[in-house]
């Protein structure tokens, strides 16, 4: 297991995000983390890259428990991981050439000629070498989410995140990022963690599957195994069906109530 | 309470931000880069401002002397008006208005579009690599950008003073350069350095803390220069009682 995590509590502003959630990723394989608006799992991911600390239980990333690591250690342990943010997150003052490099003139002493050979290769693998001296306001959606793909991928990590890659996209870049993660995860054994919603593009390309559901995982699995599940809030998410367990209502008194105390008004 | 909370955030800040001063300054391109953004591009408004403030003392500055028949230290009056207060105080809030709400605006773009959350992500502290050359432009500017003004300052009080005005030109320059000691340069120097730390740290924290939202940002940099402006008042009442 590469990434671990323990019986997670996390509580803000007397809000609890995750309750009780159990949930490992496995080495190699492409783990999907899927459910409702809201319902944890970019709190989840802040968890794994030790943006956030639980309030309670253990996440533990390479073996170390997160909540033993000092600041030096975080960051080593970030340069083994990258993560695809969902808009991306180009830095908007460098060109696709100098975004993607950003990391290795930050961590390393490579040479620039290495450098290059380096920029040249990742854009290569996203399908953008032709854009390399693009700034990040001339590229389009799916453009930007490929370059950030590169620049994740620039310092080999052992770990790549993706955050809602799907989002936004059309048809073709959709594809196009399925694709990617998939060749990211045969082509160099790189551990994917894929957080949408995306039932039908995740079933596709994840090995593992976990559905999260009022802060906990509330099944796990293959996607054909969640596909097939019997329970109702398993199939209300896999289906899209509007209203169920997460119902469509958000909570407000009743009915006549409130349109009685609107005419008083 | 709240106040005390957030000068508390603030000097926390400072320290890690000083803390990181050294090692931004270990890439010159980046501070330079910033001294630019700072600094050249606000050369132009503190020219101008410090041309028509210079012009005022001029006109004010003969009107008072003459009811006292002492036109002819109209030089002493606008060189120490301009290096001791106008100056550093009018250059302060023009980089508060300018420069300080670029810095804000920035920075806070880059947190509402998860760049510092991908700096941090990548193990690059943003506060290394975004915040700190922002802030060192800031305070390297501003010294230089209030001796600009001066400059500036002193060739318009010239222009109506002895141009317009017809005092005496030599008479102009002689008692200044005889009345205004190094004392009086120096405590402007000092007062720009001041404001330059002040300013630039208020601008830097508005952006990297500000909300991730285009009202957030917006509030930022109302902050900055509501903040920079009253602090630049107060801390120049401050040097002012301590060097006299």
């Amino acid at each position: 297991m590469i990434v671990d995590v323990r019986d997670v509590e996390y509580e803000i502003a007397s809000r609890v995000i995750l309750s009780g959630l159990d949930l490992t990723v496995r080495r190699g394989r492409i783990t999907a983390i899927m459910g409702p608006s809201g319902t944890g799992k970019t709190t989840l991911l802040k968890l794994i890259t030790a943006e956030a600390a639980p309030t309670r239980g253990r996440v533990l990333v390479f073996g170390q428990d997160l909540a033993t690591l000092d600041r030096a250690q975080v960051f080593a342990m970030r340069k083994r991981l990258g993560v695809l943010f969902q808009n991306g997150a180009l830095l908007t003052d460098m060109d696709v050439f100098e975004n993607v490099a950003f990391p290795l003139r930050e961590h390393t002493d490579l040479s620039e000629p290495l450098i290059r050979a380096l920029v040249v290769a990742k854009l290569n693998a996203v399908g953008l070498r032709g854009a390399a001296e693009l700034m990040p306001a001339e590229l389009s959606g799916g453009m930007a989410r490929r370059v950030a793909l590169a620049r994740a991928i620039v310092m080999d990590p052992e770990i790549l995140i993706y955050d809602e890659p799907f989002v936004g996209l059309d048809p073709i870049s959709r594809g196009v990022i399925l694709r990617l993660v998939r060749q990211m995860n045969d082509g160099l054994g790189i551990t994917s963690i894929v957080v949408s919603h995306d039932v039908h593009d995740l079933a596709q390309i994840a090995d593992d599957s976990y559905l999260l559901s009022g802060g906990r995982v509330v099944a796990q699995g293959t996607p054909q195994e969640l596909a097939a599940s019997e329970s109702a809030v398993v199939r209300q998410f896999m289906q899209g069906i509007a209203d169920g367990p997460v119902p469509f209502h958000y909570p407000a008194p009743d009915l006549r109530t409130q349109l009685e105390s609107v005419d008083e008004r | 309470m709240s106040a005390v909370r957030v000068t508390g955030q603030l000097a926390l800040f400072l320290l890690g931000l000083l803390a990181q001063c050294g090692p931004a300054l270990a890439r010159p391109r980046l501070v330079v880069q910033q001294i630019y953004n700072a600094g050249a591009r606000s050369l132009i408004i503190v020219m101008l401002s410090g041309f028509f403030v210079g012009m005022v003392l001029g006109l004010q500055g003969f009107d008072l002397l003459q009811r006292f028949g002492s036109e002819d230290a109209l030089g002493v009056a606008a060189a120490l008006s301009l290096l001791k207060e106008l100056g550093p105080v009018v250059t302060a809030l023009l980089f508060a208005g300018r420069a300080g709400t670029s810095l804000t605006s920035e920075i806070g773009l880059m947190r509402a579009t998860d760049q510092l959350n991908a700096m941090q992500i990548m193990a690059v502290d943003p506060l290394r690599y975004v915040v700190a050359p922002r802030f060192l432009g800031g305070v390297i500017a501003m010294p230089l950008l209030a001796a600009m003004f001066n400059v500036v300052g002193l060739f318009g009080a010239q222009l109506v003073g002895v141009q317009l005005m017809g005092v005496d030109r030599g008479a102009f320059w002689s008692q200044m350069q005889g009345s205004v000691e190094l004392n009086d340069v120096w405590e402007g120097v000092v007062k720009s350095c001041v404001f330059g730390v002040a300013c630039s740290l208020i601008a830097v924290h508005s952006g990297y803390t500000a909300e991730p939202t285009a009202e957030g940002v917006g509030l930022a940099t109302t902050r900055t220069v509501v903040a920079s402006s009253v602090l630049t008042l107060f801390l120049d009442y401050m040097l002012t009682a301590a060097f006299l």
